[in-house]
């Protein structure tokens, strides 16, 4: 049996169409968009520029303006989703994961609805719900002798974004309640059991005994958050339109991108300035995922059951 | 006797805050689609009352069959979203088999190259996808919905899948190749069954973002004739912006095929979460 090992053709056949698609549709687009942030049209020819267009959007009034108030925006948009999404999730997973609770199936199904529509829908609804017109929202708040409250929320800039963002959090619940809720099934009857002996029941057993232990999943579902949130649009689109308004209160960078790399109103699309936004998204993105797999991953504990 | 009582108010507790949650989850849709089935008047008047035999009306509905093409726009998602499927789950499988089953050089480094897909949004690259389309003349094509979709699932596709397919019995494999079936074979007859509930997973977790997706329709697909759902459905609102017998019954009829299939593969979907199948 001195025979040479034959060259495996069927991985390569196996690999290929994945790899492939993959690599052309996905990685070499990713970075040709990063290369077209050096580039710029002069006449009708794309000419290198270098660092320029980083330059007009951190330099140049206009653009910068519209970048930081897209990033605060966006940042705001996130700390919601992580402050009332993830906690109401991990809230209802804690409910749900109660081994005696009958009918859990059928919560757990219908408070994932919303994470199956469309943001054309979610946005659409919910805009005519909030809308004044309609008067749903200010009826509602009425019935409870609240009707002071009311205000057209999407159409002020001061709440437009608040607004939007818990209009995203309501849809998107069902996520960190999922997953938290199959973390917290993963936690093994001995160590609950050992807890009660211990005299650890109830609300004490969830805040010192599953807490931590579920604390990998939580810093998942805070990743999944980050990188959702900072590549959002469509909602924004749905709710608001391209320009995102009132007054761009609500425009966040995918919305800022879309606008830019397409054009709006009298504005020209501007392919080169759209990928240097999208360089940009790229960064933070990738600083998020960094922090996330290097900062929180590697330090955090896992427990082997 | 005391700890029962605390524990009855505590299921108690339970479901009363389960149910107001079902309630603030499914309160819009049953507004939107309650509203459908009424004339404009009672729309306004009395937007929380079920249709009755007074203000039932189907006028939306009649003015979105005749307006919007909805049955095109319907087979355009159909399309996209099962050719999507179908190629995720051949060349993800297929890539899968090769990452789990064989030691070669670079296997490793093969599978972090097709991870990082799991945690990069394909939408940074749009701006290059879209030229490439135009350059290619995909654009407004099914086909550019299709690769995108494609790419975009793969990733986390060969991950769970490879997962899984360590997991197949080796004794197995090498019958086959004793019996001297090839590779091909092995991977086609004997393990692509074994690993049908992972696939079923992959499948209904891609599902919902594809049919749901507005961004890539709008840049690579906008004309008429290859609207997906989606599109078509944000398009046609935003004309009949005052029109609220169809804008409501365009919700509605939205809403429609996106439940069905959550009726049908809800269990696979709340399986494949809770199965951690996503680590």
């Amino acid at each position: 049996m001195t025979e040479k090992p034959r060259f495996r053709w069927h991985i390569v056949v196996f690999l290929a169409p994945a790899v492939l698609v993959y690599t052309a549709v996905m990685i070499y687009p990713l970075f040709n968009t990063l290369r077209l942030s050096l580039y710029t049209e002069v006449d009708q020819s794309r000419v290198f520029v270098g660092l320029q267009n980083f330059k007009t959007l951190f330099g140049n009034a206009v653009w910068s303006t519209q970048f930081w108030n897209a990033l605060g925006n966006n940042l705001w948009f996130f700390v919601i989703h992580m402050l009332v999404q993830n906690p109401i999730g991990i809230a209802l997973a804690a409910i749900l994961s109660h081994p005696k609770l009958r009918f859990a199936s059928f919560y757990r199904s219908a408070i994932f609805i919303p994470t199956i529509l469309s943001f054309v829908i979610v946005g659409f609804a919910w805009k005519l719900i909030l809308s004044p017109i309609w008067g749903i929202a200010p009826g509602m708040l009425d019935a409870v002798g609240l009707k002071s409250l009311y205000a057209p929320w999407l159409g002020k800039e001061e709440y437009a974004l608040t607004t939007l963002s818990l209009v995203s959090v309501w849809q998107f619940v069902g996520i960190p309640m999922m997953l938290i809720y199959a973390a917290l099934l993963s936690i093994p009857d001995e160590i609950i059991e050992a807890a009660e002996v211990e005299g650890i029941t109830g609300l004490s057993a969830f805040w010192k005994i599953k807490l931590p232990l579920i604390l990998p999943s939580i810093g998942i579902i805070s990743i999944l958050t980050f990188v959702a949130n900072f590549n959002a649009f469509d909602l924004i689109y749905a709710a608001q339109g391209a320009l995102a308004g009132p007054d761009f209160s609500t425009d966040i960078l995918g919305t800022f991108m879309y606008r830019t790399f397409f054009g709006f109103q009298l504005q020209l699309g501007d392919p080169h300035m759209g990928s240097t936004i999208a360089s940009a998204m790229f960064a933070i993105i990738l600083i998020g995922v960094c922090l996330y797999l290097f900062g929180i991953q590697s330090r955090m504990r896992r427990y082997q059951f | 006797m005391n700890a029962a009582r605390q524990s009855r108010l505590n299921t108690y507790a339970a479901h009363g805050v389960l149910i107001l949650y079902v309630l603030i989850a499914m309160f819009p849709v049953f507004v939107i689609v309650i509203n459908s089935f009424k004339d404009r008047r009672s729309i306004f008047r009395e937007p929380l009352a079920l249709p009755n035999a007074e203000s039932f009306s189907l006028i939306g509905y009649e003015t979105v069959l005749k307006q919007g093409d909805f049955f095109l726009y319907f087979q355009n998602s159909m399309i996209v979203t099962v050719g999507s499927l179908f190629f995720i789950l051949l060349f993800g499988a297929m890539a899968a088999f090769a990452l789990a089953e064989y030691r070669f050089k670079g296997n490793t480094l093969m599978g972090l190259y097709l991870a990082l897909g799991i945690m990069i949004p394909i939408r940074i690259g749009t701006v290059a996808i879209l030229e490439m389309m135009v350059q290619t003349g995909l654009v407004n094509t099914l086909w550019a919905l299709i690769l995108v979709y494609t790419a975009q699932g793969l990733p986390l596709a060969v991950f769970i899948l490879s997962e899984f397919m360590r997991q197949v019995s080796d004794d197995l494999k090498n019958a086959g190749r004793i019996d001297g079936l090839s590779e091909y074979r092995i991977f086609f007859v004997l393990v692509l069954p074994l690993v049908r509930p992972a696939m079923a997973t992959v499948a209904v977790f891609n599902m919902i973002p594809i049919w749901n997706d507005l961004w890539f329709p709008l840049i690579l697909a906008p004309a008429e004739e290859v609207k997906t759902l989606t599109l078509g459905s944000q398009v046609f609102i935003g004309q009949f912006v005052t029109d609220w017998n169809a804008v409501l019954s365009a919700l509605s009829l939205a809403i429609l095929p996106v439940m069905a299939l959550y009726v049908i593969f809800s269990r696979q979907l709340i399986r494949g979460i809770t199965s951690g199948a996503v680590k």
